[in-house]
C-alpha cells in the first residue's frame, strides 16, 4: 500500500525524525503521503511535533533521519527559498516597512518578475481575497483579519504548488475565525493548491480538511477523513481528543467472531462495576487485557428498548442547551457519562436524582486500548 | 450637563455646576502636577547650574573678552576702565586709519595708566592671543612710557618697532571692543588682516582645521567599526537563547564596570612598541625585533582604544531594536523565495535602521568630544579638537579660544542632530 500511495503522493514524509537536542525525539518515525490538491490538516496538542513537521517541510528545520519529498524528490538539502513553498505564518510576518503591495510584491521581486506582470499578479491576488483597494496601505493599519487575508495572499501570489499554515487564524476572534475557515477552503477549491495545515483546534480541523493527521508525542495517532476520526477512533487518544467521549474502563473477557455488517469482532467487556457490555474491538487485546470503552454521547438513547448494553442510569446534572439537553449521569459508577437527549418532539424530560434506562448499540461503542 | 454632552460642537463645555470644563480640569489636576514638578526640582535645578549656565558662561566667553578694555582688582574686585584713549581714537577713526601722532599720544597716556593699574601684562596677553610676542611690547612700553618725549610716535616706534606695524594696530582695534569674533576666526584657521578683511592664517599656522578634520574622520571610522563590531553582537544578543545572551550581556557590558583609565592603560600595555602585541609578533617572527609597528601614541592607538571603549553603546541600541524583531519575518522571506542575503537586505537590515542610526549618533557625538584616551594614547598625531580644547583651558590659559572651540564642535553637532531628525526622524531613535 505504502508503494502503491508514494507514486501518488505529492508531499511525504518517510520515517522523519527529530531531535532538537540528541536527547529527546520531538518527533517519532512520522510517516504521511499528501496527494496534490488535498488539504491534510496537522492536529494535535501543544507539544506534539505538528509544527516541527511544518518548519522541516518548509526547510526551516532540518530532519534528523529520514527524507521528506516534494512531487518525488528528496528536499532535504534544498534551502527553504527554493523550495517554491508558499507559507502562512501564524503573527501573520507581514513585513512592517512595506505596504500591502509591496509585501506582495516581494517573492515575485526575488524572482525577478518584471514590473508590469508583478502588479497584475499583485492586484490578482489582492482583489482573490477582496483586498484590492488596501494595497498601498501599511500592515499595521489593517485589522487583524484583513492582515490575515493579505499574509494568504502574499503565501499564493508567486502561485507555490503547496501552501503550509500555521495557525493562521490562531489570534482571529472566533465569529472571524469561523468566516475565514471557509474563505480558505473556497480557495483551496478553486485553486487546486495543496494545503498543509497546522492547528489545535479540533473543530478548524474537521470542518476544513480532506485529512486530519492526529499528533500525540511525536507520532500521527490516526490519519483520516474528518467524518471517521470522529466515528471511528482508532485509539482512546484520538477518541479523548476529538470531540466529546465517554470512556468506561474494563477488562475483555470474550471476543466473539464478528458478522459480515460489522468491521470486526465484538468484545464482551467487564467493567469495573462488575457489569458486562458488549464492544466493536478496534485496539484491544485478546480475553484478559484492559481496554477502554469509548462511545459518543449522542449515541446513547434514553430508555430505549432492552438490548446488550441497556444499563440504568442516574440523572446528576442537566444543562439546557437549545437544541438538545446536556445530561450527566451515572452510569456503572461513571459519574461523568454524559448524554445528549436531543430536543425533538415528545423527548422524554429527565429529572434530576431519578433513576433511568439508557441504551446503545455494540457497534457505536469502541473497546480501545487502554490510557 | 446635558446639555454640554448633548451638544459636542459647543467648544465651551462646562461641568455640572457650570463651570468651564478645562479650568475644571486643570484645577483637578493641578495638584498632582505640583506635586511631580517638586519631584524634578532638584534635577532641573542641578541641570541649570551645572550644565545650562556654564554653557551659556562657555558661548559669552567666545564672543567677549575685556582683557583690552577692563582691568579687573582681584583682592577689591573693583573695575578700572583702561585704554580708554585709544578707544576714543579708534572710535573716531575708520578702521585702516594710518595712525597718527593723536593716536600715538592716546596710545602714551593708556601705556602710563597700564603702569599704574598694573594691567599692562593683562592687556599685553590679550593682544598676544592673536599677535604673539605682543606682551611684552607692553610691558616694556608701560615700563618706559613716562619717560617719553614728543613726538610720540617716532619715540615708541624708536623703543620698539613693533609699534609700527599696521597689523597690531589692526589687532588693538578688534581688542578695544569687548565684543570680538576673532576667536571664532581664529578657530576656523581665519584671520584678519591690517584693513580688516578675513583671510586664512599661513598654511604653517593652520591646526584648528585639520584638528577639526581629523576629529570628525576619526570619529566617523570609530561609528564605522563600531557598527560593524556591534552589528553580529547584537544580533546574537537578540536571538540566542536567555541563559546564553544574559552572559553574552555581562560580557558586553563588563567594559562598563572598569575604569576608563584601566582600559585604556590595558591597551597601551598591550599595543605600545615594546608591548604584548608586538613581543608576540617578534616571538612567531612574523616581523624583526628592529621594526616593532608602532600602534600606540598614533592615529591607531586613538582609533582601536576608543573603538573598544564606545562599542557598548552601539551594541545596546541595535539590540534594544533587534530584539523585538521576530524571526518569522526572515523565516517568511525566505519562504518567499528570498536568499539568506535579500532576506536580511530587504528585511531584516531596514527594521534595525533606527538602531544603527541611534547608536551611530551616540558614538559618534562621544567620540567628537573625547578627552582622555587621545589625551593618553593619542601622541600627537592621535589627539583630536577636545584635547586642543583642554589645551587652551589650562596651557595658554586662552579661555576664549577654547570657548570658540567648544561652541564649534557644539554647533557641529547640533547640526548632525537636526540632520539625523530629518533624515531618520527623532522618534525612531532608540536607546534601550
Amino acid at each position: 500500500m505504502a508503494m502503491t500511495d508514494s507514486d501518488a503522493a505529492f508531499v511525504e514524509f518517510d520515517r522523519v525524525q527529530k531531535s532538537y537536542d540528541g536527547e529527546v525525539l520531538v518527533v517519532k518515525d512520522l510517516n504521511l503521503q499528501i496527494a496534490k490538491g488535498e488539504f491534510v490538516t496537522m492536529l494535535g496538542p501543544s507539544g506534539s511535533g505538528k509544527t516541527t513537521c511544518l518548519m522541516m517541510l518548509a526547510g526551516f528545520e532540518t530532519a534528523t533521519h529520514g527524507d521528506i519529498k516534494l512531487g518525488g524528490v528528496s528536499i532535504n538539502d534544498i534551502p527553504p527559498h527554493k523550495r517554491g513553498i508558499g507559507m502562512v505564518f501564524q503573527s501573520y510576518a507581514l513585513f512592517p516597512h512595506m505596504t500591502v503591495g509591496e509585501n506582495l510584491s516581494f517573492p515575485l521581486e526575488v524572482r525577478g518578475m518584471g514590473k508590469d506582470e508583478r502588479e497584475e499578479k499583485v492586484r490578482r491576488a489582492l482583489d482573490m481575497v477582496q483586498m484590492g483597494d488596501f494595497a498601498s496601505r501599511r500592515p499595521a493599519q489593517l485589522s487583524g483579519g484583513q492582515q490575515q487575508r493579505i499574509a494568504l495572499a502574499r503565501a499564493l501570489v508567486f502561485e507555490p504548488q503547496v501552501v503550509l499554515m500555521d495557525e493562521p487564524l490562531g489570534a482571529l476572534d472566533k465569529q472571524l475565525r469561523e468566516h475565514m475557515q471557509f474563505e480558505i477552503k473556497h480557495l483551496h477549491d478553486s485553486l487546486g493548491i495543496t494545503v498543509v495545515y497546522v492547528t489545535h483546534d479540533q473543530s478548524e480541523a474537521l470542518t476544513m480538511s480532506d485529512r486530519v493527521a492526529v499528533f500525540d508525542d511525536g507520532r500521527i495517532q490516526q490519519l483520516a477523513a474528518p467524518a471517521d476520526l470522529y466515528e471511528r477512533p482508532e485509539n482512546s487518544f484520538v477518541a479523548q481528543f476529538i470531540g466529546e467521549n465517554n470512556k468506561l474502563a474494563g477488562t475483555v473477557v470474550a471476543l466473539d467472531g464478528g458478522n459480515s455488517k460489522t468491521e470486526g469482532k465484538i468484545a464482551t467487556v467487564q467493567l469495573e462495576d462488575g457489569d458486562t457490555c458488549q464492544a466493536l474491538a478496534v485496539k484491544c487485546g485478546g480475553p484478559g487485557s484492559k481496554t477502554l470503552v469509548s462511545i459518543r454521547p449522542e449515541r446513547v438513547s434514553v430508555s430505549a428498548d432492552p438490548g446488550p448494553n441497556s444499563t440504568t442510569a442516574k440523572v446528576l446534572e442537566l444543562i439546557y442547551l437549545g437544541d438538545h439537553i446536556r445530561c450527566r449521569l451515572n452510569v456503572h459508577g461513571n459519574d461523568e457519562f454524559v448524554v445528549k437527549v436531543p430536543n425533538a418532539a415528545g423527548h422524554k424530560h429527565l429529572v434530576v436524582g431519578e433513576t433511568t434506562q439508557i441504551t446503545w448499540d455494540a457497534v457505536d461503542a469502541r473497546a480501545l486500548d487502554p490510557l | 450637563m446635558a446639555d454640554a454632552t448633548t451638544n459636542p460642537t459647543n467648544t465651551g463645555l462646562t461641568t455640572a455646576d457650570g463651570k468651564p470644563l478645562k479650568a475644571a480640569l486643570a484645577h483637578a489636576q493641578a495638584r498632582s502636577r505640583r506635586r511631580a514638578f517638586l519631584l524634578v526640582l532638584p534635577l532641573l535645578l542641578f541641570i541649570v547650574i551645572t550644565f545650562i549656565v556654564p554653557i551659556g558662561q562657555m558661548l559669552k566667553r567666545s564672543v567677549y573678552n575685556d582683557g583690552f578694555t577692563v582691568q579687573k582688582n582681584l583682592t577689591t574686585g573693583e573695575k578700572t576702565p583702561i585704554m580708554v584713549n585709544l578707544a576714543n581714537w579708534f572710535d573716531e577713526n575708520p578702521a585702516g586709519t594710518e595712525p597718527d601722532e593723536t593716536a600715538f599720544v592716546a596710545l602714551v597716556e593708556d601705556l602710563k595708566t597700564l603702569k599704574e593699574t598694573r594691567a599692562a601684562g593683562q592687556a599685553g596677553t590679550r593682544i598676544n592671543y592673536e599677535l604673539p610676542g605682543s606682551r611684552s611690547l607692553f610691558t616694556q612700553g608701560a615700563r618706559k612710557a613716562k619717560k617719553l618725549q614728543p613726538p610720540f610716535k617716532e619715540a615708541l616706534i624708536e623703543l620698539n618697532p613693533k609699534w609700527g606695524d599696521p597689523k597690531l594696530w589692526q589687532v588693538m582695534r578688534s581688542a578695544s571692543s569687548n565684543l570680538t569674533g576673532t576667536f571664532f576666526l581664529a578657530a576656523m584657521d581665519r584671520t584678519r588682516n591690517a584693513d580688516g578683511d578675513i583671510m586664512s592664517v599661513d598654511e604653517d599656522h593652520q591646526i584648528y582645521l585639520k584638528l577639526f578634520g581629523r576629529t570628525f574622520m576619526l570619529s566617523v571610522l570609530i561609528t564605522v567599526l563600531t557598527l560593524i563590531l556591534a552589528y553580529p553582537i547584537a544580533h546574537l544578543l537578540a536571538t540566542l537563547p536567555l541563559r546564553y545572551s544574559n552572559l553574552l550581556m555581562i560580557f558586553v557590558l563588563l567594559p562598563f564596570w572598569t575604569s576608563l583609565l584601566v582600559r585604556t592603560t590595558s591597551w597601551m600595555i598591550l599595543l605600545q612598541s615594546q608591548g604584548v602585541l608586538n613581543d608576540a609578533m617578534v616571538a612567531m617572527g612574523l616581523i624583526g625585533n628592529d621594526n616593532r609597528i608602532q600602534m600606540m601614541y598614533n592615529k591607531i592607538g586613538t582609533v582601536v582604544a576608543m573603538t573598544h571603549i564606545l562599542l557598548p553603546f552601539m551594541v545596546l541600541p541595535l539590540y534594544s531594536v533587534m530584539r523585538p524583531i521576530n524571526p518569522s519575518y526572515v523565516r517568511a522571506a525566505r519562504s518567499l523565495g528570498a536568499t539568506s542575503w535579500t532576506a536580511f537586505r530587504r528585511i531584516y537590515f531596514p527594521q534595525t535602521v533606527p538602531g544603527i542610526a541611534a547608536g551611530a549618533l551616540l558614538v559618534f557625538i562621544l567620540a567628537v568630544g573625547y578627552y582622555i584616551t587621545p589625551a593618553l594614547v593619542g601622541g600627537s598625531d592621535g589627539t583630536l579638537i577636545s584635547n586642543l580644547i583642554a589645551f587652551h583651558m589650562q596651557k595658554s590659559l586662552n579661555w576664549s579660544m577654547a570657548a570658540a572651540l567648544a561652541s564649534l564642535l557644539l554647533g557641529g553637532i547640533l547640526i548632525l542632530y537636526w540632520l539625523y531628525d530629518r533624515l531618520v526622524g527623532i522618534d525612531n531613535l532608540k536607546l534601550g
